[in-house]
């Protein structure tokens, strides 16, 4: 019969109205069932994949958890453990970049011999294709994709090719982003590190052997390498660099001045990255 | 034709050609990955005509050229004319794989159109003239096509630098260890860098509105009582059913279309030659942004090219996850282009937003496995690159067993037996299915005029040949076909979808770390898939180093538009509206 082609489709949009109106009369609708409350209206919504009716969301109020492997802008990675960058300014990433939008100077130190660290590091945000082939291919675990996405500026340059200042993260904060990742990765690092602990040990060992071999004299002086102390040295040349710090931070004042804004920013980040593991957790728990 | 590089013996003999046409081939390549028939220019009509009537190829499906100036390596090196435009034939009926054609000459001469052989050439030969400045006798239409009049020179040809230029191989040495950043603005101000054709004048120029075939078209209609007049009317080039930046130049009279003809070109950025400056590896995530849609199929597109020339394995966990991204994907842009279709009907939003609530959530399932939703950049030569998160798979199951099957149905139900949607598509925009073929329209498209045409069966690639799914077809050629032909074939990728979900083994998803550093072995390669839109294919020509020598997009959308103006000949105008909508075109893979 004429018209009933379209009497059937218009019960499937009733029934997405019902749908819709039905999840709404819920005291929770099932769309922000899952999703963190951050006050005034604004959440971070996590959908179940089995969710009916309305499945919109109220962007920028309301925002999706972003999975783990999501990829925007590269960063650097700060080490808090070691307070060194990670990266050796090897090249590969800019090597590899698609758009090359990654520029690096190599340091060097008094001599002008180039050493491994970089004096700048810029992504242009405006070109980066957010390919992450800087991330599969750096050695040194140095640069990992940042979930900031919502940067938008007035002007390209200089605004959107960032610095080294801007690029730098501490671990955690990545670790925040990329929990699982960073797990394997440290993992991965920490037998890297005993591997070649042991080697260089085995080394010294040997070399200590040949030297003892070589003259029973000398028998009272360390092996080659560095010395080694005990933790409670370690421990207090550690509180000793961070009481230098501060007083560093407390004087103020040229190069230091930068110094302290760096701290500062990374202690900012930090608390972020803290913010948002605390998020995950909440999240995942319910 | 002077002597070819390395003639092989007898080569006429395997293309099986008569005796009075032996003579045309001229010469193969010594490499030993595909083979490729030389054939002197003068023959070349004559060749595709007869493997066209004599042996069934009857789909001109790639045709492009290579410039060989400065070309580095051995194999090759000799070779005495600079411009080789290249053939590639297949058969629909028979299916299998192709027969290369290569004709060859010096920069500045012609070849013999083969848009009298085959209607299809027309776009491509245009594409080829645009970009590398070979001239094609007896083209009828022969205009730039990608780039407009004042554009200065033919940008393929290896001597042509673009405005930003720095050298013809990235890595550029002006990024490490000595980054020099600076901005582009600075290194060239504006207007520096504008140059015309020689006796071309910018202020005195008008674009011709009278192209051919427009200007061809009949003045007037038999209108007995009325004295009418037809015009020329330009639906786009902004205008939100030309799905993106592209001009329909129309004739019309009244509200019938007399003469139609695309106009393209203005999201061109010349993909191909960004991609022959890239390393191989570098052309991955540049091949998400042609069919933005469609980001898995293109990368799988490219690297099974890759790994047809250099000859890389791919673990069968990674055959599977490619085949699972692919139907995924294939799916998604089915239900986006019924959405569209059914937008440019008229039924503003409500099918289109049905539509898309299940191609959101595949995307998020994108995100999840490789971080981004739409430039997914997720495959690599010999694999994908990173294997499936924790509960992905759970979840894929649960759509392809339960929730596509159900939206599927439910736009079915929606749809199909809609007697509006039936009045405006029964019949609309018909063209048979010869004469699709004729035009090297590829896709949805051909079985919607009830040729069951689709390499995952006639040529299979990856591991379509352990899938049990059907080809479905439909007979009438018409925007109602072509509606309902996507919605089908959703439903037989969800069947593959429930297999492979179902079979999927653990194990390795790369062999080795993507190949960052691949050079491929010097030869040339076509590799094709069935993407969503079409056939879409990669030429490649390598001269062993560790760019591409060329790179070429075979798109399904550009060469779908063939068909465009004959469809539309005779509808409405609005009717011209909804059989673009029903090619299904996305720019980004047009202009490329
Ligand atoms: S980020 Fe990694 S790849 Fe790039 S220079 Fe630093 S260490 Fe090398
Ligand atoms: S994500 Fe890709 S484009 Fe962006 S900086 Fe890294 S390599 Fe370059």
């Amino acid at each position: 019969m004429f018209g009933t082609g379209l009497l059937k489709g218009l019960g499937v949009t009733l029934k997405h109205a019902l749908d819709t109106f039905e999840d709404d009369r819920e005291s929770v609708p099932d769309r922000y069932k899952g999703s963190l409350e951050l006050g005034n209206n604004r959440r971070v919504i996590q959908q179940p994949i089995d969710q009916e009716g309305l499945l919109t969301i109220q962007y920028p109020e309301e925002k999706r958890l972003l999975p783990e492997r999501f990829r925007y802008i590269p960063m650097l990675i700060w080490d808090s453990e070691k307070q060194e960058d990670r990266c050796t300014a090897c090249g590969i990433c800019a090597k590899v970049c698609p758009p090359q939008c990654i520029w690096i100077v190599r340091d060097s130190d008094e001599n002008g011999k180039p050493v491994t660290r970089c004096s700048e590091f810029y992504i242009d945000a405006a070109v980066c294709m957010s390919c992450s082939f800087c991330v599969e291919f750096c050695p040194f675990d140095a640069i990992k994709m940042n979930h900031d996405y919502e940067l938008a500026v007035y002007d390209r340059y200089p605004q959107l090719v960032y610095d080294m200042e801007e690029l730098t993260v501490p671990l955690e904060y990545y670790a925040a982003l990329w929990p699982t990742q960073y797990e394997e990765e440290q993992a991965r690092r920490k037998q890297e590190e005993e591997e070649k602990r042991k080697q260089e040990e085995e080394k010294a060992a040997k070399a200590a052997a040949r030297a003892a071999a070589k003259s029973a004299a000398a028998a009272e002086k360390p092996a080659a390498g560095a010395p080694k102390r005990s933790a409670a040295e370690l421990q207090a040349l550690a509180k000793e660099r961070a009481a230098q710090r501060q007083a560093q931070a407390a004087e103020g004042g040229g190069d230091d001045d930068a110094a302290a804004a760096k701290r500062a920013r990374m202690e900012d980040l930090k608390r972020r990255a803290q913010e948002r593991a605390r998020q995950r957790k909440q999240d995942s728990g319910q | 034709m002077t002597q070819a590089t390395a003639v092989a013996e007898a080569p006429a003999n395997d293309l099986a050609l008569t005796p009075e046409l032996a003579d045309a081939v001229v010469g193969t390549w010594a490499e030993d990955t595909e083979t490729a028939y030389f054939i002197a220019p003068d023959r070349i009509l004559d060749v595709l005509a007869h493997l066209r009537d004599a042996q069934g190829y009857d789909l001109l499906s790639n045709l492009t050229c290579i410039d060989y100036q400065g070309y580095g390596g051995k194999l090759r090196a000799d070779v005495s004319e600079r411009l080789d435009v290249v053939y590639h034939l297949y058969s629909t009926r028979r299916g299998g794989g192709s027969v290369a054609l290569h004709v060859r000459v010096p920069a500045d001469d012609t070849v013999p159109s083969a848009t009298s052989v085959y209607p299809g050439a027309n776009l491509q030969e245009r594409e080829v003239y645009d970009l590398f400045g070979v001239k094609f006798d007896g083209h009828p239409n022969l205009r730039r096509i990608l780039l407009w009049d004042g554009f200065n020179g033919h940008p393929m040809r290896k001597d042509w630098h673009e405005a930003y230029y720095e050298e013809d191989a990235k890595p550029f040495r002006s990024r490490h260890p000595k980054g020099e950043y600076a901005f582009h603005e600075d290194k060239l101000p504006w207007a520096k860098n504008t140059t015309y054709p020689a006796g071309w004048d910018p202020d005195s120029w008008q674009e011709a509105v009278a192209y051919v075939p427009v200007s061809q078209a009949p003045q007037h209609e038999n209108q007995p009582h009325l004295d009418t007049e037809s015009i020329v009317v330009n639906l786009g080039p902004h205008h939100p059913s030309t799905h993106g930046v592209f001009r329909m130049l129309t004739r019309v009279e009244g509200e019938t279309i007399l003469a139609l003809e695309p106009e393209m070109g203005y999201l061109h950025r010349n993909h191909e030659k960004i991609g022959e400056r890239n390393t191989w590896l570098m052309n991955m995530p540049f091949t998400d942004r042609l069919d933005y849609l469609n980001s898995m199929s293109n990368n799988w597109a490219y690297a099974l090219a890759v790994e047809k020339l250099a000859g890389i394995e791919v673990p069968e966990r990674a055959e599977y996850l490619r085949v699972i991204m692919a139907e995924f994907t294939r799916i998604v842009n089915h239900t986006w282009s019924i959405g569209f279709i059914l937008n440019d009907l008229g039924a503003l939003q409500t099918p289109a937003l049905y539509a898309i609530e299940e191609r959101e959530m595949i995307l998020d399932m994108f995100e999840a496995v490789s971080g981004a939703r739409m430039m997914c950049n997720y495959m690599r030569f010999g694999g994908v690159v990173r294997d499936l998160p924790e509960g992905w798979r759970e979840q894929a199951a649960y759509l392809a067993n339960d929730r596509l099957p159900r939206a599927l149905d439910e736009l079915d139900r929606l749809l199909t037996e809609n007697e509006i949607l039936k009045a405006r598509g029964r019949g609309v925009g018909y063209l048979a299915v010869e004469d699709l073929i004729a035009l090297s329209v590829t896709g949805p498209m051909i079985r919607a005029g009830g040729l069951a045409y689709d390499i995952r069966k006639a040529e299979p690639y990856g591991i379509y040949d352990r899938f049990d799914f059907d080809i479905p077809t439909l007979p009438n050629s018409d925007i109602y076909d072509r509606y309902y032909i996507r919605l089908l074939e959703a439903m037989e990728s969800v069947r593959i979808l429930q297999q492979a979900l179902r079979d999927m083994p653990e194990g390795e998803t790369l062999g080795g770390r993507g190949g960052y550093t691949l050079r491929a072995p010097e030869g040339e390669v076509y590799g094709r898939l069935e993407a969503p839109k079409g056939e879409l294919g990669f030429y490649l020509a390598s001269d062993g180093k560790t760019q591409p020598w060329r790179y070429h997009v075979r798109s399904p959308s550009y060469i779908n538009l063939n068909a465009l103006g004959p469809m539309s000949v005779g509808y409405k105008v609005a009717d011209a509206i909804v059989i673009l909508g029903a090619i299904d075109i996305v720019l980004g893979e047009v202009d490329r």
